[in-house]
């Protein structure tokens, strides 16, 4: 009966449940007493001034960071003792889009590919769901900026992951692009979804929880369908 | 964790024959010191232990230049997150690492032992060359786990590049000394002697030795 709407419960154990997370580097806190859960499927954007405290979350949560105050427990496994069991269904889209220069698109994704145990065929699936076959065999180095990207999103969502960590996953794409790789990672794909954006229309359309942060420390924290743009704004004021 | 190895080796391997970044400056450095070598001993051949000395110190520097670059990419590239986000065994990294620059080493010495042979050394190679390939592949293992684990200590670092052969040339005397040790008695005047079999001893006890250190360590070099 999976999938039936008659018989569907959610998920007892949330995607995310942070209680009093924080994390540090070295003396300065990057993120102070975060406390929020998010059910599986949803989606929660998060909002913030440039050093808010956005990427230090999503590299807590994908598991490159460790908290250092708090609990954090992802997909049901707390970190970081249980990393490991996190690895692997987690889909990381940073600054960075964590591929080699000197290789193609093509070798980048079958090099990851291998590291997740995933077929080659999902490697040409990717390739042509972010529209990237035709330059797949060029060097990374050669490519635009938002070429990259769009590889970068492929390597995020080759392995299918359960939880989407998403840093400004549409900068350097144009509107076709940023439609062409919407059911990879857009709030239709079904998957849990942690994004980070500056756009406050944009951001709110499509999420379920609405976070902000300032200086590490949540300014707001809300459901998304009750937060006003200009509450956004506020945080960048 | 075999295919993880193979998958990161294969990588490593692709992004030298793309870049040539390690192994050309590798053997230039080698052959380059060897010219100076024979220009500023003011001979034209050396034997013994002298040349046991000329032969290793050299290699042991061209080997820093390999361990430098050894984590570049994965640092400047984003290669640690991508491998980290992996549900793999950490220690596939180390191996494949070590495999690397054990791989270049070879490389390199195929190129830079005749060299050495063609400038400085006195008596043929020929004749002490299969002895001679076992004391290379021993401290070739020796240098690539050593020089694997201080790469990745170093490069977490602002100033790796002096990082590196300050905390591995003390590390690796000891390989030096025992391959320097079991090489001289190869390189004699009047036909080589015979391999010293406790130098050849502790040269791979010392691999051993840091193949088990590096094993217990390395995960920890790669956490927040």
């Amino acid at each position: 009966m999976r999938g039936s709407s008659v018989f569907a419960v959610p998920d007892p154990v949330p995607a995310l449940a942070l209680r009093g997370a924080g994390r540090r580097y070295g003396e300065r806190a990057a993120l102070r007493d975060l406390t929020l859960e998010l059910e599986a499927g949803r989606t929660l954007v998060v909002f913030g001034p440039n050093g808010a405290g956005k990427t230090t979350l999503l590299r807590m949560l994908a598991t490159l960071l460790r908290p250092h105050a708090g609990e954090v427990s992802v997909l049901g496994h707390q970190l970081p003792d249980e990393g490991y069991a996190v690895r692997g269904r987690v889909g990381f889209l940073g600054h960075e889009a964590l591929l080699y220069r000197e290789l193609s698109g093509r070798e980048n994704l079958r090099f990851h590919a291998r590291l997740h145990r995933v077929g080659v065929q999902r490697v040409d699936e990717v390739l042509d769901a972010v529209g990237m076959t035709a330059r797949c065999g060029d060097p990374v180095a050669e490519l635009s900026r938002g070429m990259v990207q769009r590889l970068a999103i492929a390597r995020a969502v080759l392995h299918e992951p359960d939880l989407l960590l998403l840093d400004e996953p549409l900068a350097n794409l144009d509107p076709a692009a940023a439609a062409q790789v919407a059911p990879l990672i857009g709030a239709g794909s079904g998957r849990t979804r942690v994004v980070t954006s500056h756009d406050p229309a944009g951001g709110l359309r499509g999420a379920d929880l609405a976070l902000g942060l300032k200086g590490g420390r949540v300014a707001l924290l809300a459901p998304a369908a009750e937060v006003d743009p200009g509450q956004i704004a506020e945080l960048y004021r | 964790m075999r295919s993880t190895v193979a998958a990161l080796l294969s990588k490593e391997l692709t992004l030298e024959w793309r870049t040539r970044e390690s192994v050309p400056a590798m053997v230039l450095f080698s052959i380059a010191t060897y010219v100076v070598f024979h220009f500023g001993l003011d001979r034209d051949r050396v034997t013994g232990d002298l040349a046991s000395g000329v032969l290793w110190v050299t290699l042991l520097f061209a080997a820093i230049l390999g361990v430098n670059r050894l984590f570049v990419a994965e640092y400047e590239q984003g290669g640690f997150d991508g491998f980290l986000l992996a549900p793999v065994d950490r220690t596939a990294l180390l191996v494949a690492k070590a495999l690397t620059l054990f791989l270049f080493l070879c490389i390199v010495e195929v190129v830079a032992v005749p060299a050495f042979a063609l400038l400085l050394l006195g008596p043929p190679l020929t004749q002490a060359l299969p002895e001679l390939v076992l004391v290379l592949l021993l401290a070739n293992a020796g240098i690539a786990v050593l020089g694997t684990l201080v790469a990745g200590l170093a490069i977490q670092t602002r100033a790796r590049d002096l990082i590196v052969p300050l905390i591995a040339l003390p590390l690796l005397v000891p390989v030096l000394l025992a391959a320097a040790r079991c090489a001289t008695p190869l390189l004699q005047d009047g036909g080589a002697g015979a391999l010293p079999a406790d130098w050849l001893a502790i040269l791979a006890i010392y691999d051993l030795l840091f193949a088990l250190i590096a094993y217990a360590v390395f995960d920890f070099l790669l956490e927040d």
